[in-house]
């Protein structure tokens, strides 16, 4: 990233990177790694991206590695599956996860399902990512947040990290998996922070959660572009005297379960943020794994603060369909008093 | 456009000859391997239906009528190839060497049925219409970029041309140039929608024209034709030169699936003056010498048998094992997904 100033620390063991500098990092490795790895991509090639997560690789690799598509989305995921049987690890780059439906078929129909179709003689090892989520005054449909539409589809994996090393950490994790992964980047993240990220290659583990703040009262349940809502939220609670425990789910499926039901025990309430559409949400998965797990050790009914059954409204309305820190105090405090 | 694309026939309606510029490449082996195929196949299909009506299969798709072209097709292809079929091309990859019970298999519910040989990339049946155009397209990509002399086909119908993967995987393939062979056979009808109500062009050959690529007009139930017209294309695209659209045209001669009655939408003389491929095949061979009761008596014993046989091994093959359920989907199962399994086997276990 040739505009975007990384400072190396002393060491020169980590790399202070935002997300989406350390999404092109981890891409970078995997091009310099492994022969098979081939990104494919809207807009990629010259142009770097619509968000610059590829740029100066097709430089560094050449436009047979780092392919410019046809602007078309089944096409792209369609020949990353003919790519991915036949030996290649394709990184497939949906632009907006609002634009991913027209490969919606492919991914449902073969991506899901070749593996078992196949009784394992075919699979099809390979990442979609998409940019997903609204915050960022985006054109309409550029804002979607329909994870479940993934997480409700067996035979793929759904991850979304919320920091520069997750993001890292989890693309890689994904491109060593035997099985096709959907990376989810919230935008509103992309550049919102840096972090210290190693150099090196490494993984952060597909199916496991993490506590990014620990606390005693309620647990709040969140995911990429809501982590930073959920600690604004918890510093809110804190001043009145609430203490929060936070979990970063990181992957929506397979779900951390035991990081939920351990934290819930503990604490005995829970509030589920996400900005997908309340109906059909991930919360609802989640309430039932507390249902299933730390049901007898609830001390209130768990509260969900989450995007409304609408459409994501287009930006001049959208700060009123995010869950914003105000509302999940809201929902904090009427966990805390039941 | 029915002029630039003339229909390309190598032997007409009565067996004989009309282009004899593929003469000296027509010889014994190859007249055998076609009708020992197409003969092969159609004792398959046939028996599929019997078996269907006597409960013995599940709901089935017959190709006959479309033996010429899907054996002429499969015969033009080498090991390394990748195919990828439909949910009516099993003549085409029986042909290339998918095992006739693992077809009979798949017809009867059973999953193993998708699964092909070691040493044959045959994809498992497109089932949605045309989703397997970009996954050639993408497998072809791979040969290409490995600089093998491997190729693809993709196998589909007319119905397929209206879908948008259609044109993804075509535009894909010819702007990447990819090794790969999109085989069409127009055999009138989808379901029960005729050609004429799919589209509004004159042929399917000439879509290839939008894609800047080779397209040719075949008569699908001349197998020569077919089978030198797929050589050449594929011959083409191991040359590097990129795909070609064959619009091969053919005939569904039966129902769409044995669910279905062709009676309500078909025209009731439709069809009637349709040569089938293998009587035309016969016709060539009587007319140009290569006829041969004992060989004609010995491979019709050997295809019954062989079909036979493979009734045989579907219906003695394993029970479905009931944790396939939920093997195959993830390499290592989640656990939430044991946990499923393993709750599930326990409410048996209970039972």
């Amino acid at each position: 990233m040739a505009q975007i100033k990384e400072s190396v620390t002393k060491n020169e063991t980590t790399k202070q990177l935002t997300l989406i500098q350390a999404i092109n990092d981890g891409m970078r490795l995997l091009l310099e790694e492994d022969e098979r790895t081939i990104i494919l991509g809207e807009d990629i090639g010259k142009n770097g991206g619509v968000f610059r997560a590829t740029e100066g690789l097709q430089e560094t690799f050449g436009d047979d590695r780092v392919v410019d598509t046809p602007l078309s989305e089944a096409g792209i995921i369609g020949t990353s599956i003919g790519l991915a049987v036949n030996g290649f690890r394709p990184i497939a780059e949906i632009q907006f996860l609002g634009f991913i439906y027209p490969a919606y078929e492919q991914i449902m129909t073969h991506v899901s399902r070749i593996r078992m179709r196949s009784m394992s003689r075919f699979t099809v090892p390979m990442v979609i990512r998409a940019p997903y989520g609204a915050g960022i005054r985006a054109p309409e449909i550029h804002s979607d947040s329909t994870e479940t539409l993934f997480t409700h589809m067996p035979g793929i994996k759904v991850v979304c990290p919320s920091n520069p090393y997750d993001a890292k950490g989890l693309l890689i994790a994904a491109m060593e998996d035997p099985d096709p992964v959907l990376v989810l980047e919230p935008m509103k993240n992309y550049r919102s922070k840096r972090d210290e990220v190693p150099v090196e290659k490494y993984t952060v583990e597909i199916g496991k959660g993490k506590i990014v703040r620990e606390g005693t009262d309620v647990t709040l349940i969140a995911w990429g572009a809501m982590i930073s809502i959920a600690e604004k939220a918890s510093e809110l609670a804190a001043q009145k005297g609430i203490s929060c425990e936070i979990i970063d789910l990181r992957t929506l499926y397979p779900i951390d379960r035991d990081i939920i039901a351990n934290s819930v025990k503990k604490t005995t309430r829970a509030v589920i943020i996400h900005e997908a559409q309340n109906t059909g949400g991930l919360g609802n998965d989640i309430v039932s794994i507390i249902n299933d797990t730390a049901f007898l050790y609830l001390r209130a009914p768990i509260e969900r603060v989450t995007g409304f059954d609408v459409p994501v409204p287009f930006f001049a309305l959208e700060e009123h369909y995010l869950p914003t820190p105000a509302r999940v105090v809201e929902g904090i405090e009427k966990v805390v008093h039941f | 456009m029915e002029d630039n694309y003339p229909i390309k026939r190598i032997i007409d309606d009565q067996g004989s000859l009309v282009d004899t510029g593929f003469e000296n490449q027509i010889d014994e082996q190859l007249v055998q391997d076609l009708y020992y195929h197409m003969l092969r196949i159609r004792t398959f299909d046939r028996k599929a239906i019997n078996l269907q009506r006597q409960g013995r299969l599940g709901t089935y798709a017959p190709f006959e009528g479309q033996e010429a072209a899907q054996v002429g097709s499969a015969l033009a292809l080498k090991a390394g190839d990748w195919v990828f079929p439909t949910y009516r091309d099993h003549g085409a990859t029986i042909t290339f060497g998918k095992s006739m019970a693992r077809t009979f298999l798949y017809w009867n519910g059973r999953v193993e049925g998708c699964v092909a040989p070691q040493d044959r990339n045959i994809f498992p049946p497109a089932v949605p219409i045309a989703t397997q155009l970009p996954h050639a397209a993408g497998a072809a990509w791979a040969e290409k970029r490995r600089g093998t002399q491997n190729a693809a086909i993709a196998y589909f119908g007319d119905g397929a041309t209206s879908e948008g993967d259609f044109h993804e995987g075509l535009n894909f393939a010819s702007v990447f140039k990819v090794p790969v062979v999109f085989f069409n056979q127009n055999n009138g009808y989808a379901i029960s929608v005729p050609i004429e109500k799919q589209m509004n062009s004159e042929t399917i050959a000439q879509k290839s024209v939008a894609y800047g690529i080779p397209g040719v007009r075949i008569d699908g139930n001349d197998c020569f034709a077919v089978y030198f017209e797929t050589k050449k294309a594929f011959d083409n695209a191991r040359a590097g030169n990129g795909p070609t659209l064959i619009e091969a045209i053919t005939w569904r001669k039966g129902a769409h699936t044995t669910a279905d009655d062709p009676s309500k939408y078909r025209p009731e003389k439709q069809g009637e003056d349709f040569v089938d491929p293998l009587t035309r095949l016969e016709l060539f061979m009587k007319n140009y010498g290569y006829w041969n009761d004992e060989w004609i008596q010995e491979i019709k014993d050997k295809t019954s048998s062989e079909v036979e046989a493979a009734v045989e091994e579907m219906e003695k093959f394993p029970p479905p094992n009931l944790e396939d359920v939920f093997h195959h989907v993830y390499a290592e199962m989640p656990a939430q997904l044991v946990e499923q399994k393993e709750s599930y086997l326990a409410h048996l276990g209970r039972r």
